[in-house]
């Protein structure tokens, strides 16, 4: 074996060419070696001693080779790119990360005189690619080489590996992963030399993984074992299904890929701690869908659950207020495009007051000219809010257009944090469910701290004895109903970030937002906050099972029932004011 | 009442008198018109799709009475909006073909609403002219299809992610939304994998509601799916929903290089409204994008952008050109052919003139209209998202592909012949009519 291993480096190091990687850094990192006879560690110095010399004399050999690659990498052809990249990756320079990068990015140009540029400064200027200097991006046509999802395949792993001796710990960690997603035996070498350099803990473990799904499939029994004893550490799933694929039998139930029984066992120990991991990462993905969907869901339900369960208007127009609101969030966004564009990572921090302002204004006005004179008639309420909202989405239609508009996520808003293995929190749900927080706390503020508040509360709970009390009922009913589209207003600055802002926003929203406010309880504002939590987590522990569509079915199935059995819903209002 | 209708009588009979008045050549030549029906929605969900093709309808009209018109009348459209109400399809082309006496029909985009109008059209002999990518297991011999049969998107979409250039792809994702289109061309195409060799265990389908807006399950679902083995996305999810399902796959870390995702109804005129940063790499199967770098490409986008800027439309310099607006461009130019070779525009005559007919397409192919299945043959290109909302082409057949309305992977509709030659004369037939 160790024969065979040793040829391994000779051509690896032979093909490398590369200086800086130590081959005594291997057999360091390595039991195997370690124990190497005498012999062997003579004849690993005399290849020592041939290879350094063989890179003095090729170092001027493989710089015309670095450029000819670099030069590559802007052909037309496709394979000649992918070639390139191979080359690059194998002779392993950090020089050509910037040109590999640009090439990932788009930003590798080719001008008319087969100069290959690197676009620089937002676009303004460009670098040529072998010599740095910087060119004027001027009148010439320039081309951009193509790539696909093929070349960037091979393209990723080759940066990652370039970016193992990067100064920042972040960029080392990600292109550790990115080379554990895609094991190259290749790939070995550097990844030993990695974590001999390596202190920082996290991307030790990360090279670690990364080395071990390489080394599962040495020749060495030992080095199997070792490797799959570190993927026990894992809760990838890809890594179960490789550590799986060793325990395959043939009909006659003999094991044909994993020949020694204690590999196998280790296997089989290490699949059954991924699982358990899988499990628990399982658990707690639904549980963050479930109370993600929820906030949603609320946010969505709450302004309703004070013009619809408060007031007991049956509001048709619910999610038009929404739609408002999005477009609030569109208009403020452009706003801080054109006249702020520094600050454009802050622009929601705007639109949240901007959007309850549209809405309330605009609840305020419809109070006001038509729906206090149905107080009192459900059916027409109803009908009339109804064309209120059609009204509404075809005036939008008009001003804005037909199509959805582009509402970008603010850059805090965008990726995800992997809290362990497996488990993505995306940064856009967790504002949305800190948002949420916010909308409640609101709420309740204004209910239950203020004036207006007060007034709010009597009015609902007895009408005729509040107005004999003093208070301007129909004042009260104009900012109730105000209050309620504002806050509608602060949801579709929510639903504006995850989902499409058009003229139809609001529709894909009403009926949910009717079932949470039932749900929970009309009247209620705690019963809006736990229907909305119940329904988005029974939502998502059932969508494994069932799918999105039966799911759904099997939700509004489960709340016909529940609403037969209790009409009142989660919460029911309590006292004399119940019957009124 | 009937005091009010004898004023606008004379009201209606000065107007007239004025216009004769002021232009009496065009007086004259107003009986001199062919009217020719577009039945698009121009409001409803399906606005945002259907409105480019009213405009780039109106474009190729146009542009033919610029050239003079057509047998010597100017071409006259009447334009209806149906408002995505599918009933109202019907009513509306009735109206065009009884009340208008219209020549010919533009129109529809959801297959339902195809389906809506079809008997319309059947029971009127009138011509329909259908743009759109659709399932197939149809072809009427009223209608005539612009658009892609399944074996000319959705086929070779999936032998593109099969094959080693496109990742070699061994297990698929059919995702699509519940209705008619996603589950047909899932059969289709669920069979075609077994056919290559896929097993049911290699293939899981989902489908969501209408406007379903959150993905953070089904795209962890995919995510362990695709541990096993390089994994691929076929995506017929209805436009509104792309957006959420994009940007959860962008924020839960699947890259288009770990799972590609191919979309059959993602184009230009969807990614308009969206922020593409998370969708770059993603894949689209079309007969035409507004990249590709034809002189009549240059040439088709060059009179759209005239066209939008002339008539102030809304949008912009920012509208786009898509396949579905190539495919009606093409209808239309193609019928002006027919009639013209024809000498009149009576149904009967043009359907007999349609096929064979060529057309030198902004895809830069010579495509021709097949006289037996009244489909067109068309090219088939795989274009990457980039990030300004265009496509990268990374992908594209050797010429234009005949259509197979009944595709030969389903065992139902692999016996029937689409074929409107004799001795067939049919377009869901399993033998000839006339032996």
């Amino acid at each position: 074996m160790g024969v065979r291993q040793l040829h391994r480096t000779e051509i690896q190091i032979n093909r490398l060419r590369r200086p800086r990687l130590s081959w005594r850094g291997a057999p360091e990192t390595d039991p195997v070696q370690r124990t190497m006879s005498l012999n062997r560690i003579a004849s690993m110095g005399l290849l020592a001693l041939i290879i350094s010399l063989a890179c003095l004399g090729n170092s001027t050999a493989s710089a015309a080779g670095l450029k000819e690659a670099l030069q590559g990498l802007g052909a037309k052809s496709r394979r000649t790119i992918l070639r390139s990249i191979k080359v690059l990756g194998a002779l392993g320079d950090p020089a050509a990360l910037p040109a590999l990068e640009a090439l990932r990015d788009r930003k590798l140009r080719v001008d008319e005189q087969g100069r290959v540029l690197i676009l620089d400064g937002g676009g303004a200027f460009a670098r040529d690619i072998v010599t740095g200097e910087r060119v004027a991006v001027g009148s010439g046509r320039l081309r951009s080489p193509v790539i696909n999802n093929r070349v960037r395949r091979v393209l990723l792993p080759v940066i990652a590996r370039l970016q193992l001796s990067s100064s920042s710990p972040e960029v080392r960690l990600a292109a550790a992963r990115e080379l554990a997603k895609r094991p190259r035996p290749d790939a070995a070498g550097a990844i030993r030399a990695a974590l001999e350099a390596e202190r920082d803990d996290e991307v030790r473990q990360a090279l670690q993984l990364a080395l071990a799904q390489i080394e599962i499939d040495s020749q060495d029994p030992r080095r199997r074992l070792s490797a799959v004893r570190t993927l026990g550490a894992s809760a990838d799933a890809n890594v179960r299904e490789r550590l799986r694929r060793m325990l395959q039998t043939n009909e006659a139930g003999e094991f044909t890929m994993e020949p020694n029984p204690e590999v196998r066992a280790a296997a089989a120990d290490a699949i059954r701690t991924i699982e358990r991991r899988l499990a628990l990462v399982s658990l707690s993905r639904n549980l963050f869908y479930g109370v993600s969907l929820g906030s949603v869901l609320l946010l969505a339900a709450l302004g309703l659950a004070i013009t619809f369960g408060l007031m007991g208007v049956i509001n048709m127009a619910h999610g038009e207020m929404l739609m408002l609101g999005a477009y609030a969030t569109f208009v403020t966004q452009n706003l801080f495009r054109t006249y702020l564009p520094g600050w454009f990572d802050w622009y929601l921090v705007a639109a949240v007051p901007m959007a309850f302002g549209v809405s309330a204004v605009m609840g305020m006005v419809l109070e006001r000219c038509i729906l206090r004179h149905l107080y009192g008639r459900p059916l027409e309420t109803l009908l009339a809010t109804w064309g209120i909202s059609l009204l509404l989405i075809q005036t939008v239609r008009l001003v804005f257009g037909a199509q959805n508009v582009e509402v970008a996520s603010p850059t805090w808003m965008s990726g995800g944090t992997e809290v362990m293995q497996g488990l993505v929190l995306t940064h856009n749900r967790v504002a949305i469910v800190l948002f949420v927080f916010f909308a409640v706390a609101l709420v309740w503020v204004l209910l239950r701290r203020t004036p207006l508040g007060l007034r709010v509360r009597a009015v609902t709970q007895n009408r005729s004895m509040a107005a004999c009390m003093g208070v301007s009922v129909s004042r009260v009913d104009m900012w109730t109903f105000g209050l309620g589209s504002g806050i509608a207003g602060l949801g579709g600055v929510a639903l504006s970030q995850i989902g499409n802002v058009g003229p139809e926003l609001g529709q894909a929203y009403i009926v949910d937002s009717f079932m949470v406010v039932v749900l929970g309880g009309v009247g209620k504002i705690a019963g809006t906050v736990w229907g909305a939590l119940c329904l988005g987590v029974v939502n998502k522990f059932l969508e494994p099972y069932t799918g999105a569509v039966l799911g759904k079915i099997l939700v509004l199935a489960f709340i016909i029932l529940f609403i037969q059995k209790r009409p009142q819903g989660m919460f029911a209002l309590k006292g004399r004011t119940a019957e009124g | 009442m009937r005091q009010g209708r004898k004023r606008l009588r004379t009201m209606i009979a000065t107007a007239a008198l004025g216009a004769l008045l002021t232009a009496p050549s065009y007086g004259a030549a107003e009986e001199e018109v062919i009217k020719v029906g577009i039945l698009h929605s121009l409001s409803g969900t399906m606005a945002i799709s259907e409105t480019s093709l009213k405009d780039v309808a109106l474009m190729a009209i146009e542009e033919i009475n610029e050239s003079g018109g057509l047998l010597g009348k100017k071409i006259k459209p009447i334009v209806v909006d149906p408002a995505s109400n599918w009933p109202l399809f019907a009513e509306k082309a009735r109206e065009l073909i009884e009340k208008h006496k219209v020549a010919v029909v533009f129109g529809c985009w959801t297959s339902v609403s195809r389906k809506s109008v079809l008997p319309v059209f059947e029971e009127l002999n009138a011509l329909l002219f259908y743009p759109v990518q659709y399932e197939g297991e149809e072809c009427s011999y009223n209608v005539f299809y612009t658009g892609a049969a399944p074996n000319q998107q959705a086929i070779p979409a999936v032998e593109y992610l099969m094959s080693e250039e496109g990742g070699g792809a061994k297990r698929f994702v059919l995702l699509g939304t519940d209705y008619v289109y996603p589950r047909t061309t899932n059969k289709i195409l669920r069979a075609f994998l077994h056919q290559k060799g896929v097993s049911d265990d290699d293939i899981m389908e989902i489908y969501t509601p209408f406007g379903h807006s959150d993905y953070q399950t089904i795209v962890a679902n995919i995510k362990r799916f695709a541990a096993a083995k390089p994994t691929a996305v076929i995506s017929t999810i209805n436009g509104d929903s792309n957006v959420p399902f994009y940007k959860e796959l962008a924020n839960q870390g699947v890259r288009a290089e770990d799972i590609p995702v191919i979309a059959f109804s993602v184009g230009e005129e969807e990614l308009r409204g969206i922020d593409t940063a998370p969708l770059v790499g993603h894949l689209a199967a079309w007969n035409y994008f507004m990249s590709i770098d034809t002189p009549e490409n240059r040439e088709f986008v060059k009179k759209w952008k005239a066209y939008v800027k002339k008539h102030n439309l809304p949008g912009g310099d920012k509208r786009v050109t898509n396949d579905p607006m190539e495919a009606t461009y093409i209808g239309i130019k193609m019928w002006a052919q027919a009639v013209l070779q024809a000498g009149t525009t009576d149904v009967d005559a043009v359907r007999q003139a349609m096929g064979y007919q060529t057309f030198k397409a902004p895809s830069g192919y010579e495509i021709r209209m097949d006289p037996k299945n009244h489909h067109l043959h068309k090219p088939v290109f795989i274009g990457e998202i980039r990030e300004d909302g265009q496509f990268d082409i990374v992908w594209q057949t050797d010429g234009p592909i005949r259509a197979e309305p009944w595709s030969p992977y389903l065992p139902d509709s692999a016996k029937k012949v689409a074929d409107w030659t004799y001795p067939w004369v049919c377009g869901n037939c399993t033998e000839p009519r006339y032996k």
